[in-house]
């Protein structure tokens, strides 16, 4: 019951009026950054981090900030989905099977205000596994030695693919680059000068905030400026609300199967929200069997992978919070936040940082129900700002990120560094070397080489440490199936996962 | 030959590998003797990593992407200068009229008609300004439009 008690000093936190205001700011920003083209969820959320810095928000507030605009870019993922056909992010694409047919039979509507319940319950359901799992999760981790950290930082690395990633090999060669990023810079135990060629500007190391701005927010400009897709798209009409109070009735058993569904594949390494309403929705289809019409407009298709990836969203907070091992882009940048914070992530998070923490988990909590309030009144202006043309759109985003990465220090060294990273990124993107093992590698870089340097001391240089527990021994047996199983299973559920959709190229 | 991209690619890993990792074994032995970690120990087991990882790039490619040419890598090469002249101007021309600049540039390269481009990129640069200057009180440059 301590659980409930931390739980009751969280809503302490996150119900003052100024994180409140926050939350719902977050919750608006979140829905835009959703719904709106070419603005991913990691890429908003990245974008926010230098902004919420100079704001000078205390972290409590930063955090509560971020969560609500993660939330919140997992609900506008969908308006896109349904309306257009086109998924606002990658886990929204499963919602285009049966939210699109619906539009077109003229229930836009039905399906918008469907989905945003679903979204509802999922992240409910999300959080409230949350709650009961991580502070177990935590108090586990605790009993984690360096070795078993540098182990579980390679699982987080060889999962991060997904099971559904097309090439490990480029997953390892991501990972490897971005730590290879986080060592420049003087070294933290010894003080040697590493690969600063004798730059002033590189003895504190590369600033992960400006490398992950750069990654994302520059390399989508550029994407856009080479597709010339920067018209915008025609006005959608949402029509009237149909929805039968029988008709909700009837999808509860749905949303509590997908949320929990969701919940799971967020919080196992390697699956995240994609798989999480993947495996809501083929489940769905096959639990519903005959009796549905999926891929018609069935509006249970539409209920399914909005539980379960709002759900994953929340699941996945769990590995980062509990562990400081992120399993997603977007949770990746919370956890950067976190850093550049101050705050330790990891099980000490629970006992140091408990106000955080909780904090952020009661606003997950007030999160899901400002955004239901929000979403459907206000789906009308969301569907509106859907219509914006990418072209006034994205020089508009760019410039909000130049802004941000010059207010932290002043210096244009960094704007240069920022476009730098976005020119790599858009080269690396188009060779399909994922970014998101980038920002891990040079997040997890320092804790790893720190874990490492730990576990032979204590061995007295025996490396063998690394893998003689029975738990680190596990650690690397996953972490091993991580790079194997893409070779083995991905090829198939990859094929059904794009029956329909394209993939986007910054994954959530 | 298909896969030129991926084995460019392997080959510049390559030599970004061999050169990072030579780089860390040329370090002086910091103050308080050898430990079994040094400076040089996770460089180099990266450098390792990396090594294998772009072998294998270079032996086994994927498909090539798609790569822009003409009027896209054109258009690619003037988005990238209207960022790297952003920064540049950014202070000496301070942030309102670079800003107008720079968005309008890109809007209007993006497909946009010139004047509400432009029209975008003033309104844009002046709300985020106030709101940075007055409303936040961080201050951006103003260069130019300095008041003395």
């Amino acid at each position: 019951m301590e659980t409930l008690g931390f739980l009751m000093d969280g809503f302490a936190v996150a119900l003052t009026p100024y994180n409140l205001m926050f939350a719902l700011f977050g919750a608006f920003v979140g829905t835009l950054i959703g719904c709106l083209p070419g603005l991913g969820p990691a890429n908003g959320v990245a974008i926010l981090i230098p902004l919420a810095f100079t704001l000078g928000l205390p972290p409590e507030t930063a955090m509560i900030l971020l969560t609500a605009v993660y939330a919140g870019a997992m609900y506008g993922g969908r308006i896109s989905s349904i309306l257009l056909n086109i998924p606002g992010d990658e886990p929204a694409m499963m919602t285009c099977l049966d939210g699109y047919p619906m539009a077109q039979q003229g229930r836009a509507a039905d399906a918008l205000a469907v989905s945003a319940i679903a979204s509802f319950a999922g992240g409910l359901i999300g959080t409230i596994g949350l709650i009961m799992l991580a502070p177990v999760l935590a108090r586990f981790a605790l009993t984690f030695g360096p070795a078993e950290y540098f182990a579980l930082f390679m699982l987080a690395f060889a999962t991060l693919g997904g099971i559904t990633g097309k090439n490990p090999v480029k997953t390892v060669i991501a990972a490897t680059l971005g730590i290879m990023i986080s060592t420049v810079g003087i070294d933290i135990s010894t003080g040697t000068q590493r690969y600063t060629f004798g730059v002033l500007e590189l003895y504190e190391g590369i600033d992960f905030i400006l490398a992950i701005v750069g990654l994302f927010a520059i390399s989508e400009l550029l994407f856009f400026v080479e597709s010339r897709m920067g018209r915008g798209r025609d006005k959608m009409n949402v029509g009237k609300l149909t929805l039968t109070f029988k008709e909700l009735v009837m999808t509860i058993p749905t949303q509590l199967r997908g949320g929990v569904l969701g919940f799971i594949s967020g919080v196992l390494p390697g699956a995240g929200a994609s798989l999480g309403s993947f495996i809501s929705y083929t489940l769905e289809k096959q639990v519903v069997g005959k009796n549905g019409k999926f891929g018609e407009g069935d509006i249970r298709g539409v209920v399914a992978p909005e539980a379960g990836n709002n759900g994953a969203s929340s699941g996945a907070l769990v590995p980062m919070l509990t562990l400081g091992v992120p399993g997603s882009g977007t949770t990746a940048v919370l956890l950067a936040m976190l850093i550049s914070l101050n705050i330790t992530p990891g099980p000490l998070m629970f006992t140091q940082n408990a106000d955080i923490v909780w904090g952020v988990i009661a606003a997950l909590l007030i999160g899901n129900v400002l955004l239901l309030v929000l979403n459907i009144p206000m789906v009308g202006f969301f569907v509106k700002l859907l219509s914006v043309p990418p072209m006034y759109l994205l020089p508009i985003v760019t410039m909000v990120a130049f802004v941000g990465i010059y207010s932290i220090s002043h210096s244009t060294f960094d704007l240069y560094f920022m476009v730098a990273f976005g020119v790599a990124g858009y080269f690396l993107r188009k060779l399909e070397i994922p970014l998101v093992p980038i920002i891990l590698g040079l997040l997890l870089g320092p804790e790893m080489e720190k874990n490492l340097g730990h576990a032979l001391v204590l061995s007295d240089g025996d490396w063998s440490v690394l893998w003689s527990s029975p738990l680190s021994m596990g650690l690397w047996i996953v972490a091993g199936l991580g790079l194997i199983l893409p070779y083995l299973v991905g090829p198939i559920l990859r094929r059904r996962m794009n029956a329909a959709m394209k993939e986007s190229p910054v994954s959530d | 030959m298909t896969g030129i991209g991926d084995r460019i690619l392997g080959l510049g890993l390559l030599i970004l590998a061999v050169a990072y990792g030579w780089a860390a074994q040329g370090w002086p032995e910091p103050f308080g003797g050898v430990e079994t970690v040094g400076p040089e120990t996770f460089p180099t087991m990266l450098a390792v990593v990396l090594v294998g990882g772009s072998l294998y790039l270079m032996i086994k490619p994927d498909p090539d992407a798609q790569w822009p040419v003409g009027k896209s890598a054109a258009e690619l090469l003037i988005a990238l200068v209207v960022l790297v002249v952003y920064t540049l101007l950014l202070e000496p021309l301070g942030f309102v009229i670079s800003t107008t600049l720079a968005v309008g540039t890109l809007s209007w390269r993006m497909g946009a008609a010139p004047k509400p481009a432009f029209l975008t990129g003033l309104v844009s640069a002046v709300v985020v300004f106030v709101l940075f200057n007055y409303g936040l009180s961080l201050s951006l440059p103003a260069g130019l439009l300095e008041v003395h």
